[in-house]
């Protein structure tokens, strides 16, 4: 059972990492416009980052 | 609220119109911003935003430009001397429906904090969610010993701070009730967390069997999520509905020494001179100083009929000027206007509509003071049977838990959700929360005529009874014309391939007609006692006059809006009651419900009269809904049971209704009408379902057989159930 003091840090940092980033993610803006985003990649103009 | 434009209007961009709003939004709108909105309904691919973006960058002072597809907008970043009116002209040159918005209006939903911190929360509680539930695997297969202190000292460590976190919500607003002497659906909710995780944490420290950090953020995950749900169907349709009303920026055309200057409207005083253009509206209340003109005072009074204005003349805010360019002295502008009296009649009319109970605040007056009742029960009844309080204790942790109402927080929300995405995209927007279940119990329509069940555009008859040289005459002057009955000629003779005669000099003389030449005679298309040579007939009409000939008349009949007429019919056969209530005269009304169908009439209604007639039903105990458009109707759509108007009506119609039309049609009405009858069966389903899973696991709980593991599964499946139970609404 030794293992488990390895693998239940190891899981939550993994899913603090996951949450980390969904914050990061919520302020940028990222889930401001996603039909926009859906679309844009489409497009033949440069645009290779959300304008702010 | 006064707040007041018709956004159909033949300008090319119906915010580039003078209009009055309320003055909190017209100081908002003074015109320092270097950051623009605009509103682009059109929109749909990714050339469209590349087109956007390319033609408004493109413009010179614009320094950024970004288009939201989902939002339907575009944020412009220019210098002070770009004008928004500059880039809707240039957009809808291009081919692009765009809009000015009012950013000040809009700044609320565009950074939606509350939304962001929910869905903040409810991640922050996803994540402990598995993580603890994952330990608690563990323990449910049968750790034991150091393992099983372990597992819930971790489970600890996880549940306590992100409870403290993404309780927030429901901690702040049980206190707040505490605090008035009130219970809500809150207090039990906090109590349970609070005791679960209290207890769970004490039975850890003496190595407990039970602890309950599972359940307790479970609880909050699920709640969160029905929240949230909650606050995205309100927030859509309020930042809808504040769209609607940023799209009407109010601006006035002041006369100056040295010529014109555009001003806010909230910024006109009394003496000041207002130029008000064909096509514009009267921003303020005052007397015609130079011009002749015709008004349309049907958003004010219902009457179809457009009125004529000379100098001298007194004229009101909210009336259109339809064929010459006025000036009018301001006797009264803003909060002054004769609309103050309208707002006070909805100031009355709110005070008097009886406090709805919607479904959910009657669920949990049953529903907080019994759990409480249950809990304290069971926890002495354990006390008095063992005389041990950490028993005791634990059971009433477990009654909290099993009752909390994860379902019941789900079962509104999750059904209001489907139902309201259903009718925006049937056209419908909802904008207040109980406005469906208020739907559902409709048995009395009530319906304005001018504008709701017509469009407001005059339909000429008998053009075919026009020998062919008067129909190409008359196409030639009402060409020349912008006024209302003189387009809607023109459309129905081109319609009929009729090509305009060669018609000199012609000139409109506002107030009055329209004349010119033909073949060295004069011709004349207006007003009976102007044209001349015949008598005036008692309905709407036009008279063309050619040279000494008699003059002949052109009747008009009210266009029906489209679906009006299989509305009433249906909603007859569904034998609803069904009343016309106009402001326009008897004649006029009594011929229109004639030829729709409606027995039940009132005409000639003040917005007074119109207000105390729902009222009438009301006391009767009629269930009323109302369908109107104009500002003599916002008392009675406020003094209504539930209330609809259309997308063109006036800002202050839409803010006082319910639900908006988002489109031209009206037959979306009669789909609300079944939706939200539907929706309300679902969310009474869905208590049903949620009484029955608490009616099963009580005992259990009372009985201390609920170990963690049957709450968890109680908790999850009933909430489940609920979810797709809301997502068969049809």
């Amino acid at each position: 059972m030794d293992v488990l003091g390895i693998l239940i840090p190891a899981s939550l940092l993994l899913g603090g990492v996951g949450l980390a980033a969904f914050w990061w993610m919520l302020r940028k803006g990222q889930f401001d416009d996603p039909d926009g985003d859906a679309h844009r990649i489409l497009r033949e103009d440069y645009d290779d980052k959300p304008k702010r | 609220m006064t707040a007041f434009a018709d956004p159909q209007r033949p300008s090319a961009c119906p915010a580039c119109d003078a209009a009055p709003l309320a003055e909190e939004i017209a100081a908002r709108a003074a015109p320092k911003d270097a950051r623009l909105m605009l509103a682009l309904p059109g929109i749909h691919c990714a050339g469209c935003i590349s087109g956007v973006e390319r033609i408004l960058t493109g413009l010179p002072g614009v320094r950024d430009a970004r288009v939201n597809l989902t939002l339907r907008r575009a944020a412009v970043e220019a210098g002070p001397e770009v004008e928004a009116e500059a880039l809707c002209a240039a957009l809808n040159e291009a081919g692009y429906e765009a809009h000015e918005l009012d950013p000040g209006v809009l700044a609320s939903t565009e950074i939606d904090a509350r939304g962001r911190a929910l869905l903040m929360g409810l991640a922050v509680a996803v994540f402990a969610m598995m993580n603890v539930m994952l330990l608690s695997v563990a323990v449910w297969s049968g750790a034991e010993g150091v393992t099983r202190d372990m597992m819930h000292w971790i489970s600890a460590a996880i549940a306590i701070p992100a409870v403290i976190f993404c309780g927030q919500p429901f901690y702040t607003s049980a206190f707040t009730a505490l605090r008035g002497g009130r219970l809500n659906m809150d207090v039990p909710i906090t109590l349970a967390i609070a005791l679960a995780v209290g207890t769970s944490l004490y039975e850890t420290m003496l190595s407990g069997d039970h602890a309950y950090f599972d359940a307790a953020i479970a609880l909050c995950t699920f709640l969160l999520a029905g929240r949230y749900l909650d606050h995205r169907t309100r927030a859509n349709a309020r930042s809808a509905a504040q769209e609607l009303a940023a799209l009407e920026v109010p601006r006035a055309l002041r006369l100056t020494g040295q010529g014109t200057e555009t001003v806010a409207a909230a910024d006109l005083r009394p003496g000041d001179l207002v130029r008000v253009l064909p096509g514009g509206r009267i921003p303020v209340d005052g007397r015609v100083t130079d011009g002749h003109t015709e008004l349309d005072r049907s958003v004010m009074t219902g009457e179809t009929l457009p009125a004529v204005a000379a100098p001298g003349d007194a004229v009101h805010a909210g009336e259109a000027n339809l064929t010459g360019p006025i000036t009018v002295e301001v006797q009264a502008a803003g909060r002054d206007t004769e609309l103050a009296r309208i707002a006070d009649l909805i100031a009355v009319a709110e005070a008097g509509r009886n406090n709805y109970t919607s479904l959910a605040d009657a669920a949990a007056k049953l529903y907080a003071p019994g759990v409480h009742i249950i809990a304290v029960l069971a926890a002495a009844g354990w006390w008095l049977a063992t005389m041990d309080v950490r028993v005791a204790l634990n059971i009433a942790a477990a009654v909290l838990i099993i009752t909390c109402p994860c379902a019941l927080g789900l079962a509104v929300p999750a059904v209001t959700t489907a139902a309201s995405g259903r009718l925006f995209r049937k056209g419908l927007l909802i904008k207040k929360g109980t406005a469906l279940e208020r739907l559902a119990e409709v048995d009395t329509v009530v319906f304005d005529k001018t504008g709701t069940l017509t469009d407001g555009a005059p339909e000429p008859l008998g053009l075919d009874q026009l020998d062919e040289a008067s129909s190409r005459v008359a196409l030639a002057l009402s060409q020349g014309s912008a006024h209302p009955l003189a387009q809607a000629m023109a459309r129905g003779l081109a319609a009929r391939g009729i090509t305009a005669a060669r018609v000199d000099c012609v000139v409109e003389q506002p107030g009055f007609g329209v004349e010119g030449t033909w073949r060295g005679k004069p011709v004349r298309l207006g007003r009976a006692g102007w044209v001349g040579g015949g008598d005036a007939v008692a309905t709407t009409a036009t008279y063309l006059r050619i040279a000494d000939a008699p003059a002949q008349a052109i009747r008009f009949a009210d266009t029906l809006r489209d679906g009006a007429a299989e509305l009433v019919a249906d909603l007859q056969a569904e034998g609803k009651r069904v009343v016309l209530l106009s402001g326009d005269v008897e004649a006029a009304v009594a011929a229109f419900a004639t030829r729709i169908g409606i027995t039940e009439v009132i005409s000639e209604a003040r917005p007074e009269a119109k207000a105390n007639a729902i009222s009438a039903l009301a006391s009767n105990g009629a269930k009323v809904l109302m369908v109107g458009d104009g500002m003599n109707d916002t008392a009675a759509l406020t003094a209504a049971h539930v209330s609809i108007s259309p997308a063109s009506a006036l800002e202050a119609a839409r803010s006082a209704s319910d639900m908006v039309l988002t489109g031209q049609s009206l037959a979306p009405i009669l789909d609300a009408m079944t939706t939200a009858r539907s929706a309300r069966s679902r969310i009474k389903e869905n208590f049903t379902i949620a009484s029955v899973y608490n009616v099963l696991a009580v005992p259990l709980a009372v009985a201390g057989l609920c170990s963690p593991l049957i709450a968890a599964l109680a908790m999850s499946s009933s909430s489940l159930t609920v979810s797709l139970n809301a997502l068969r609404l049809r």
